[in-house]
């Protein structure tokens, strides 16, 4: 549930900032919603505008803004966020000490193994070309022969180990943890290829492949930068971000002087202010004052919470209406928030342990092809080949199985299907998660948030009604109090307002005073007082009751039936009150429900499922569901969620459709299906190429034909997938 | 045999040209880039 977790001025963010020695201090934001030339101008201008602020950069494609301070005196971070929304564009602090990192290393090494890989594969070409032609019977004297195929090892051979070292060293760290990855057979592959061409030179020998081996890893570079592209679209959009609990907290010294400390820092037993609109930094025990506090984040509950002296509240709640004074009770580190944390770190751990489609494919393809290379050699030794013609018939059936294919055939295909649902409003994270997505057999929903819009509406009052109490809802900042506001629209405040902290707003209205508030407050008495209503009155005249509850999306029905019409079973775990549960359940046709969990109780309850066999998508947005979705077999939020559950999930669709859920599964099951047919293509190929290879058929013409023309097909396959938006 | 050694020297100058592109974050920004010729800078615009 994500009601208001917007950044209040209040926060303290200077820990944000990344401090260097020798320069000015530095601010990094994800803004969110900068699309065009026209916000990228206003948002650096605006920026730049502010004191203490020398620079501001933002980068377009990232969405990351760069803020430059004089230095660190000057510098307010807090200021810059404000301006930013108030321009309409929310943004988050990147945590400084992941922002060093978000350099794209890895992505630029494997582009300039790709463009070393292609240099030398064109470049081979042209001396591979007339020896090519000297197959066929074209007249290629051996000495002019032997030339050519110098200048083939001369360019080939440092390019190849240039552009195949990414493949190098993952079949290395495979081989060091005795497991064999698709790694493995095209590092071997590829350095049997070349010592083999290089030993057929020296020979005056016809079969050298150096083309064959360039051209093998400028094929499967392509493969490996689609899926590191994949892979890094993801991390930019959803993960780096830090979640904005409560960065600093204020703490009370024994002297009484208020102090802004990072909240690990406050120790047990540290006396603690919190204002509206502020979280609960650490567990806590209410000193005095009393307030509201919004759980919705840890618990998935609707209705605020009444806090007064004596209680226990939560890290992470938020505080609504009253200043309190509280008591630490445990260090950051133990309070509720960092055991969800810890969950979460668990369950992706889980996850991890997924063996994807791919390497499945390579645990069963690395031997056979292996044991055939072997029975290659030994039966053309044993029916008197002569050991050199033996040696090239195996390395020859090493070369032609190499996976070039399967090393394209799926990121060739996660890659379509991820660019089709991106169009559709939804970010896949990673290409594992669209296969565990593929496999899903039941679908598990939270309530707040997700089936329904997270938000308080007002039920069925007249708008006359609503225009009487909407000036004084206007002055508060009660959850309950802006939706009334929101309804009414802009319009007039109340005068002298008073906030009653835990019981409601009191002011003046044309001369007259009225109280929106609790039951009691108005002075209504005998009723049970429910949390999802407010009360209003004028001093003495009639008591008007304002009901109000969080509606279903409005797909919500129709997705659940299209989920069930796929085979698919759905169920509600919520963290609210079993009543509301029930209403939802009931409102979007599902029947399986469970209310009031905790949330160990909904990991717990995705265990229990899991351990029957099934596999769960978990759909869910508030921090309550974070330890569930890192549980479940895929997750998906909603782009409201908090960015811990959007960590948390594989998945993040924006918007206010819930159909995004089952165009999800119908294009990670639509991928799947092209994944394999992919992999029975290239075991097609590779049925009818290997034996060739055994009888000697093969030369390098044969090699690079079949070679380029298995790679094409795979990926003319997936790309069907992009096509039928 | 002038031609083939000139030949892959010319190559190498067209990957060590991308190298230096790569080298010098042209491609850290593609749509930033693209946005930011149509921003007029108040402090270059001709008199």
């Amino acid at each position: 549930m994500a009601v208001s977790h917007d950044l209040s001025p209040a926060v303290d963010l200077t820990a944000f900032l990344k401090r260097r020695p020798d320069a000015a201090p530095t601010f990094e934001l994800r803004v969110k919603g900068a699309r065009c030339a026209a916000c990228l101008g206003k948002i650096e201008r605006e920026t730049a505008a502010l004191p203490g602020v020398t620079s501001a950069r933002l980068n377009l494609t990232n969405g990351k803004l760069t803020v430059a301070f004089d230095s660190l005196a000057d510098a307010d971070p807090g200021a810059v966020v404000l301006r930013l929304e108030n321009l309409g564009y929310p943004a988050t602090p990147y945590d400084p000490a992941q922002a060093a990192d978000a350099l794209d290393r890895e992505g630029r090494r494997l582009v300039l193994c790709l463009a070393v890989a292609a240099f030398g594969a064109m470049n081979t070409m042209m001396f591979s070309v007339p020896l090519w032609a000297g197959l066929f019977g074209q007249e290629l004297g051996p000495a002019t022969r032997v030339v050519m195929q110098w200048w083939c090892a001369l360019v080939a051979t440092p390019c190849a180990l240039y552009a195949g070292r990414p493949f190098f060293e993952s079949a290395w760290r495979s081989l060091k943890r005795r497991r064999a990855n698709m790694d493995v057979p095209i590092s071997i592959g590829v350095l049997l290829t070349l010592g083999i061409s290089f030993s057929e030179t020296l020979l005056r020998g016809r079969d050298a492949y150096f083309d064959a081996a360039v051209s093998l890893l400028f094929l499967l570079l392509i493969g490996r930068w689609l899926d590191h592209q994949l892979k890094l679209r993801a991390r930019s959009a959803a993960s780096d971000l830090l979640a904005l609990q409560a960065p600093a907290a204020t703490v009370v010294g024994e002297d009484g002087v208020e102090r802004r400390q990072p909240i690990s820092e406050v120790e047990v037993g540290d006396v603690l202010i919190v204002r509206p609109g502020e979280r609960i930094p650490v567990d806590a025990l209410v000193q005095s004052g009393s307030s509201e506090i919004d759980n919705a984040l840890l618990t998935g509950e609707t209705a605020p919470v009444p806090l007064r002296p004596g209680h226990v509240c939560r890290a992470g709640a938020l505080n609504l209406s009253g200043v309190v004074h509280l008591q630490a009770l445990a260090r950051s580190e133990d309070s509720a928030v960092a055991a969800i944390a810890r969950l979460v770190e668990a369950g992706a751990q889980s996850k991890s342990k997924y063996v994807q489609l791919a390497d499945r494919a390579a645990s069963i393809y690395v031997p056979v092809v292996h044991s055939a290379a072997l029975l290659t050699f030994a039966g053309g030794w044993i029916v008197g080949l002569g050991p050199r013609e033996a040696i090239l018939r195996a390395v020859a059936v090493l070369i032609i199985t190499c996976p070039c294919a399967l090393g394209l055939a799926v990121p060739a295909v996660q890659i379509s299907a991820s660019a089709r649902l991106f169009r559709r409003g939804v970010l896949v994270k990673s290409g594992a998660a669209l296969e565990r997505l593929a496999e899903v057999d039941h679908v598990v929903f939270d309530k707040t948030g997700v089936l329904t819009e997270g938000r308080p509406k007002v039920l069925d009052a007249p708008a006359s009604t609503i225009a009487l109490a909407a000036p004084l809802a206007r002055a508060s900042s009660h959850p309950l109090s802006r939706a009334l506001a929101a309804e009414a629209g802009p319009g007039p405040c109340a005068d002298a307002v008073i906030e009653h902290p835990g019981l409601g707003v009191e002011g003046i209205i044309d001369g007259r005073r009225a109280r929106l508030g609790r039951a009691e407050f108005v002075g209504v008495s005998g009723r049970a007082n429910l949390e999802t209503e407010l009360w209003f009155a004028f001093q003495g005249e009639t008591k008007i009751r304002f009901r109000f509850s969080d509606r279903l999306r409005p797909d919500a029905a129709e997705t659940v039936a299209a989920l069930a019409a796929r085979g698919l079973s759905v169920e509600i775990l919520s963290g609210d009150a079993p009543f509301p549960v029930a209403m939802a359940a009931e409102g979007a046709g599902i029947s399986t429900w469970r209310g009031g969990l905790t949330p160990i109780e909904k990991s717990e309850a995705i265990l229990a499922l899991q351990s029957e066999g099934r596999r769960v998508l978990m759909v869910g947005d508030g921090l309550n569901d974070a330890a569930a979705l890192a549980r479940a077999d895929a997750a998906m939020a909603p782009g409201t969620a908090l960015d811990a559950s959007q960590n948390a999930a594989d998945l993040v669709f924006s918007g206010e459709a819930l159909g995004a859920v089952v165009d999800a599964i119908d294009v990670a099951r639509q991928a799947r299906r092209r994944a394999l047919e992919n992999f029975s293509f290239a075991a097609l190929y590779n049925l009818i190429a290997a034996p060739a290879a055994m009888l000697g058929l093969m030369n390098p013409f044969v090699a690079a034909l079949a070679m380029s023309g298995s790679s094409l097909a795979v990926t003319l396959n997936a790309l069907r997938l992009r096509r039928r938006a | 045999m002038m031609l083939a050694p000139m030949s892959v020297f010319l190559g190498l100058l067209g990957v060590g040209a991308f190298w230096w592109t790569l080298s010098h974050g042209q491609y850290e920004d593609p749509s930033g880039d693209a946005a930011r010729i149509l921003l007029d800078d108040p402090e270059d615009r001709p008199l």
